[in-house]
């Protein structure tokens, strides 16, 4: 075994475990990216039924409401352009209210609404999601840049 | 007047700490062996400094020292004094001074037990350390000064974040800590060996003692944080694959590769050049973890605040560390001899498989972690990665290197008959197949994946306890002579056959917990039960309690099985004072086949209470696992070959250099 051929079979390794791991990426990105839209952009954009995405805004003000005992939720998401129904199973995080940002993954159905099936917690009472901020400034709807990027 | 006091330590700190990073390395370039000296001095004087200025902040947190803007925005006059300490780590500067102190710590230590190290090198490395601190330190006075003050201190303070206020504040992110900051040590090792030209079997006796301190650490600190994400609901359980997580885990597997390649160089003098590059990447990856997420590129969970200007002097700060490191690697490496030749079957190769598969499977998780990003800069739109890309990357590279782990302890150095290994693992491959059924036995033919999971995580268990009773020759002599080579075994093979041991016992859990876990939401009113997975929780009511900051609301679950009583769950409500924040504290009881898992929600219209219960099997199995881990690291670390620091033969050699450099300073 002399240094050359060892140099080789290390090589031989290495292009093949990067190539297989390329490879892998390449598939796994394709079928687990989740875009995030606001939505305006559920509107305006075809999303296809069923494909798992994130949907964030402001819970619409007066648009909460418990279903079926307390278990199901229901609830509106506002960038104040457009608004979209959402619809979510389970407790929620605990600082979930009525005007705060919220980032929610799931899917849309046939009847145009959406089923989430997380909501996502945050730490902060005055956190509010990157993704959300964008949104608004997209639609005007963002006032004041003080303190609210805290996380 | 304290703060003013703290304020000047860290003053006086940067100060020795730039004089550290020059004088140094002019003493080691022209044998002046008083400048080489000073490097010692410097490093203890700067953790003098650094350590009364973190207590100054301590001491300003434990007395409420409101006038200071940073115990104002995070501590109050009622918290618990555990969490008013903890508090100083709880936010972006303290966690800082922290940093800088771990930093500290590890460069005095280098100092002082750094006797027997060649005068040149142990200067050089105390220089390097000292750049990372005079980085951090500029950093912390600059952009996020602990000590400002404020012209109108307000009566009480704005309390630390009730979720922080948790045990695993206080003993997470220094772990956390001790861990990344310890890879600096091995940094700096590199960084001096590139500028001396010189590794050999001695320089890696010397770098492995520290590499494995930071691994231990960040293992454990990993393990709490994973285990602290568990109990607190809404984070996601013990493994979401956040940015957060992730940038820890990085320089984990980097570590683990490292440790594992430095072997090599000590044993074989080979993969030298390989090695001072995972050395860089590791703490390369450890800045990323500490700073990245900080400079609010990343969103993530858990990230401190967010300001433009530190994000930019972060990423100031990274590009000089890396690149400047890499350059310097690129420069000098080429002029490293290559050591020791070996054939691909054989320990060594063993080992560098274990390096590539590793790396490749950090590299699969800095990519998912940082797709976003370049998503972003390219206009591609908001995306995020979650754990479906991890399963199926990450998983499917760690899987050959899981079967392996096993394997790798029976090749011999240099040329290995692999026909006769496998053949030493006859035994354990059996014992697998039986593992494999009963596993399908008891899950009643669960998935088909996940029971091959398990026996890949039985064969790697089996597999290090034959390769351990192989060491001992169990079976084959006496029982007394076994007993005596057992107890003759070095603690690193100890701690190499604790370490995969417990590697294996952590696989079994996670893979348990993730596919047999089973949840259950539901409206109960106080008398009614729900059955979750064979088990009955009745509800029997709330009550109210005040805790020494908060109110709480607080249910009581009596579970049983069988009609046979087996605990009781106290899952609560809480609402923070200050704050008016709500947390949800779950309650948990643990067992060996797994976790019973109960928390609380909110009240309905009719009296009932939404309740939320899990059923979690194996799942403590992962932290059992991560202190075997933990534990392997220590015993390896009281080796005594490993804390002489170097073969006495060495050593001797060393003294003979360091004489005669001294006379040729003279």
């Amino acid at each position: 075994m002399t240094r050359k051929s060892r140099r080789m079979y290390v090589l031989v390794v290495a292009i093949a475990l990067l190539a297989s791991a390329t490879a892998l990426v390449l598939t796994a990105l394709d079928d687990n990216i989740t875009y995030f839209y606001s939505p305006s952009d559920l509107k305006t954009k075809q999303v296809t039924v069923g494909r798992a995405l994130r949907l964030g805004g402001l819970v619409e003000d007066g648009t909460f409401e418990k279903l079926d005992g307390g278990l199901k939720v229901k609830f509106s998401i506002t960038d104040g352009a457009e608004t979209v129904a959402v619809n979510y199973e389970g407790i929620l995080p605990d600082l979930f209210r009525e005007g705060q940002g919220v980032i929610t993954e799931g899917s849309l159905n046939e009847k145009g609404e959406f089923i989430a099936h997380e909501v996502l917690a945050k730490h902060d009472e005055n956190y509010m999601p990157a993704e959300v901020i964008e949104a608004l400034k997209a639609s005007g709807e963002w006032r004041g840049d003080e303190e609210q990027i805290t996380e | 007047m304290i703060a003013e006091l703290g304020q000047f330590a860290i003053i006086m700190a940067l100060l020795a700490a730039i004089a550290q990073s020059i004088l140094p390395l002019i003493g080691a370039e022209r044998l002046d062996s008083r400048l080489m000296a000073f490097g010692s001095q410097a490093s203890l004087i700067q953790l003098l400094f650094v350590f009364l200025a973190f207590g100054c902040l301590t001491q300003a947190y434990i007395v409420s020292d409101f006038t200071l803007v940073n115990v104002a925005e995070n501590s109050h006059s009622t918290k618990p004094l555990l969490y008013k300490i903890s508090g100083v780590w709880g936010n972006h500067e303290g966690s800082m001074l922290l940093w800088i102190l771990i930093l500290a710590v590890f460069g005095a230590a280098v100092a002082a037990f750094g006797r027997n190290l060649p005068v040149t090198l142990k200067a050089r490395v105390l220089a390097v350390q000292a750049m990372i601190g005079v980085g951090f330190l500029t950093f912390l006075i600059f952009t996020s000064n602990p000590f400002t003050r404020l012209l109108v201190p307000p009566e009480n303070g704005r309390d630390l974040n009730p979720l922080l206020q948790d045990p695993g504040l206080a003993f997470h992110p220094p772990m956390l800590y001790v861990g990344y900051v310890g890879f600096s040590v091995a940094f700096s090792f590199a960084i001096a060996a590139l500028i001396e030209g010189k590794v050999d079997a001695a320089w890696a006796r010397w770098v492995r003692p520290w590499t494995l301190t930071a691994w231990t650490f960040l293992t454990g600190g990993i393990a709490l944080g994973s285990w602290w994400a568990y109990y607190e609901l809404g984070w996601g359980g013990w493994w979401f694959w956040d940015p957060v997580e992730n940038v820890s885990f990085m320089p984990w597997l980097m570590g683990t590769a490292l440790l594992h390649s430095a072997i090599v160089v000590e044993k074989r003098n080979s993969l030298k050049v390989w090695t001072i590059l995972l050395a860089i990447l590791t703490f390369s990856l450890s800045l990323i973890g500490t700073f990245i997420v900080r400079s609010g590129l990343l969103t993530s969970v858990h990230s401190f605040a967010v300001n433009p200007e530190r994000g930019i002097f972060i990423l100031f700060l990274l590009a000089i560390a890396i690149g400047g490191s890499l350059a310097l690697f690129a420069f000098r490496a080429p002029s490293l001899k290559a050591g020791g030749i070996f054939s691909p079957i054989s320990r060594e190769g063993g080992l560098l498989l274990n390096n590539l598969l590793l790396s490749t499977a950090c590299a699969t998780v800095f990519l998912g972690t940082l797709y976003p990003l370049f998503m972003e800069a390219l206009g591609g739109g908001r995306v995020s990665i979650g754990p479906p890309f991890y399963n199926n990357t990450f998983v499917p590279v760690m899987v050959p290197l899981l079967l392996l782990v096993c394997v790798g302890p029976l090749l011999p150095w240099k040329r290995a008959d692999l026909v006769g290994v496998l053949g030493r693992l006859k035994y354990a491959g059996l014992a697998t197949i039986l593992a494999i059924l009963l596993a399908w036995y008891v899950t009643e033919g669960g998935p088909f994946l996940a029971i091959l999971g398990l026996g890949m995580a039985a064969w790697m268990l089996l597999g290090t306890l034959s390769e351990w009773a192989d060491k001992i020759k169990l079976f084959r002599a006496p029982l007394a002579t076994s007993w005596q080579r057992m107890i003759k075994l070095p603690g690193s093979a100890w701690g190499m056959t604790l370490a995969h041991g417990g590697l294996a016992i952590a696989v079994a859990g996670m893979i348990s917990t993730s596919v047999w876990k089973v949840e259950d939401v539901a409206v109960l009113k106080p008398g009614e039960t729900i059955s979750v997975a064979g088990t009955d929780y009745r509800f029997d009511g709330v009550r109210e309690l005040a805790g020494p900051n908060y109110q709480a609301v607080e249910g009581t679950f009596t579970v049983s099985q069988n009609g046979e009583f087996m605990t009781i769950l106290k899952p609560q409500k809480r609402l923070y004072n200050v704050q008016k924040m709500p947390t949800t504290e779950a309650a948990i009881h643990s067992t060996f086949v797994g976790d019973y898992y109960a928390v609380i929600g909110d009240q309905v219209e009719d009296g009932g209470w939404t309740v939320r219960i899990y059923r979690e099997p194996m799942v403590t199995w992962i932290w059992f696992g991560c202190t075997l881990m933990v534990l392997a690291g220590f015993l390896s670390l009281a080796d005594r070959r490993l804390r002489v620091g170097a073969p006495a033969g060495k050593r001797k050699q060393g003294k003979r250099e360091q004489k005669s450099q001294r006379n040729a300073a003279a």
